[in-house]
């Protein structure tokens, strides 16, 4: 889809991808994931830059690759228009959202004290966790729920949980671990 | 900013949370560490930060990561992302927040740029598929693991055991079970919880 510097679609194009993911930064509550259906409606639906299976394949490559999740948005600009692609996307995703945490973080921490704000973070913690069972549980429907190796998936997954909570392993062993057990099938 | 962290028990009746008893000595240290923690996070970053930050540097105790990651989940932007940038300016400021953030970020992007380059050469291999699979449940547990390990701050929370559980219960069956889009449960759910928490402080 995309090969050296020069860009498969157009400078007007180009600028028009970086707005989308500008816009959709101040929308992405809950994280980037959160806009990811919208990011497929404007480059899949609206533009046809890439295809489902292409859309499907660059969030999967950044979830296996090490890092923040979030890169699944560069591997989509790459994917539509090489380097100044994922230029585009990345920054786009980026620059509004960090400029606003910034500012909330700091005028929260001024703040950490008063009564607004202690009575803003414990009402939100709880809330907090329920969002990431709420995480994992829809990471893992697919394997667990729809996967064709439902056991196998379900034995991967618990194990990853108990490993985590008996034991001081890097999770790094664990993901290797699922990769041979995907390599022979059994997830 | 000090000021407020060493003021945090001023509030009468009222114990502090417990604080983390280390903290990164220099901008290098804190680029090194985020680098480490995102190189081995396959899957998501969320897991090892609380291994990292919380059980092995103890950069921050359980309850400040909680608050920290509270934040973070209710801005906009990619959640750790926020994480670090919140993390790098409590130490070392606007600096800090870009060491942090430059350290998760610039070799990972480097990483997933060469994958993504590659894929199409491999794509058809049916190993390549598995593995992706099989590191996707493990991703999954990660999380979930994670999770565990943070609901121990339920029975510190100011809600109270019961309170604190139930609306952690509500948000997991609103967004997984009846998919509702978050910012409606945040906007509902959310405001309940910080007024029934703005109560308890009277």
């Amino acid at each position: 889809m995309s090969s050296g510097l020069a860009s498969p679609i157009s400078g007007v194009d180009l600028l028009g991808l970086f707005a989308h993911f500008l816009m959709l930064s101040l929308l992405a509550i809950g994280g980037a994931i959160t806009t990811a259906p919208d990011m497929h409606r404007y480059v899949v639906g609206e533009h046809h830059w890439l295809t489902d299976a292409q859309f499907s394949a660059s969030v999967a490559i950044a979830q296996a690759a090490p890092g923040p999740n979030v890169l699944f948005v560069a591997v989509i600009g790459w994917n539509v228009a090489g380097p100044l692609g994922a230029l585009a996307t990345m920054t786009g995703t980026l620059v509004p959202s960090t400029a606003l945490t910034l500012a909330a973080a700091r005028w929260g921490a001024r703040r950490r004290e008063t009564r607004g704000i202690r009575a803003f973070t414990t009402g939100l913690t709880p809330l907090t966790i329920g969002l990431l069972v709420a995480t994992g549980w829809l990471l893992a429907q697919p394997y667990v729920i729809d996967g064709a190796h439902r056991l196998g998936a379900i034995a991967v997954v618990a194990v990853t949980v108990l490993v985590m909570l008996r034991t001081r392993l890097s999770p790094m062993w664990l993901v290797g671990l699922g990769a041979a057990c995907g390599i022979f099938g059994w997830v | 900013m000090s000021d407020s962290e060493a003021n945090d028990s001023r509030e009468s009746g009222d114990p502090p949370a417990p604080h983390a008893d280390a903290a990164p000595q220099s901008l290098t240290e804190l680029f090194l560490a985020f680098n480490r923690l995102a190189l081995q996070g396959f899957g998501g970053v969320l897991a090892v930060a609380q291994r990292e930050l919380v059980e092995r540097k103890r950069w921050l105790s359980r309850e400040e990561f909680v608050e920290m990651l509270a934040l973070s989940q209710i801005l906009p932007g990619p959640n750790v992302v926020n994480l670090a940038l919140m993390f790098g300016d409590r130490f070392f400021g606007l600096r800090g927040a870009f060491a942090a953030v430059a350290g998760m970020l610039v070799v990972p992007l480097l990483i997933v740029l060469l994958l993504a380059a590659a894929y199409a050469e491999f794509a058809r291999v049916p190993a390549v598929s598995g593995a992706l699979r099989g590191m996707g449940a493990v991703a999954a547990g990660l999380v979930i693991a994670t999770a565990i390990k943070l609901m121990g701050s339920l029975g510190t929370n100011r809600l109270g055991l019961p309170l604190a559980t139930t609306l952690a219960v509500l948000t997991f069956v609103t967004i997984a079970w009846l998919h509702w889009p978050l910012v409606w449960v945040l906007a509902g759910l959310g405001s309940l919880a910080i007024a029934l928490a703005w109560m308890r402080w009277r």
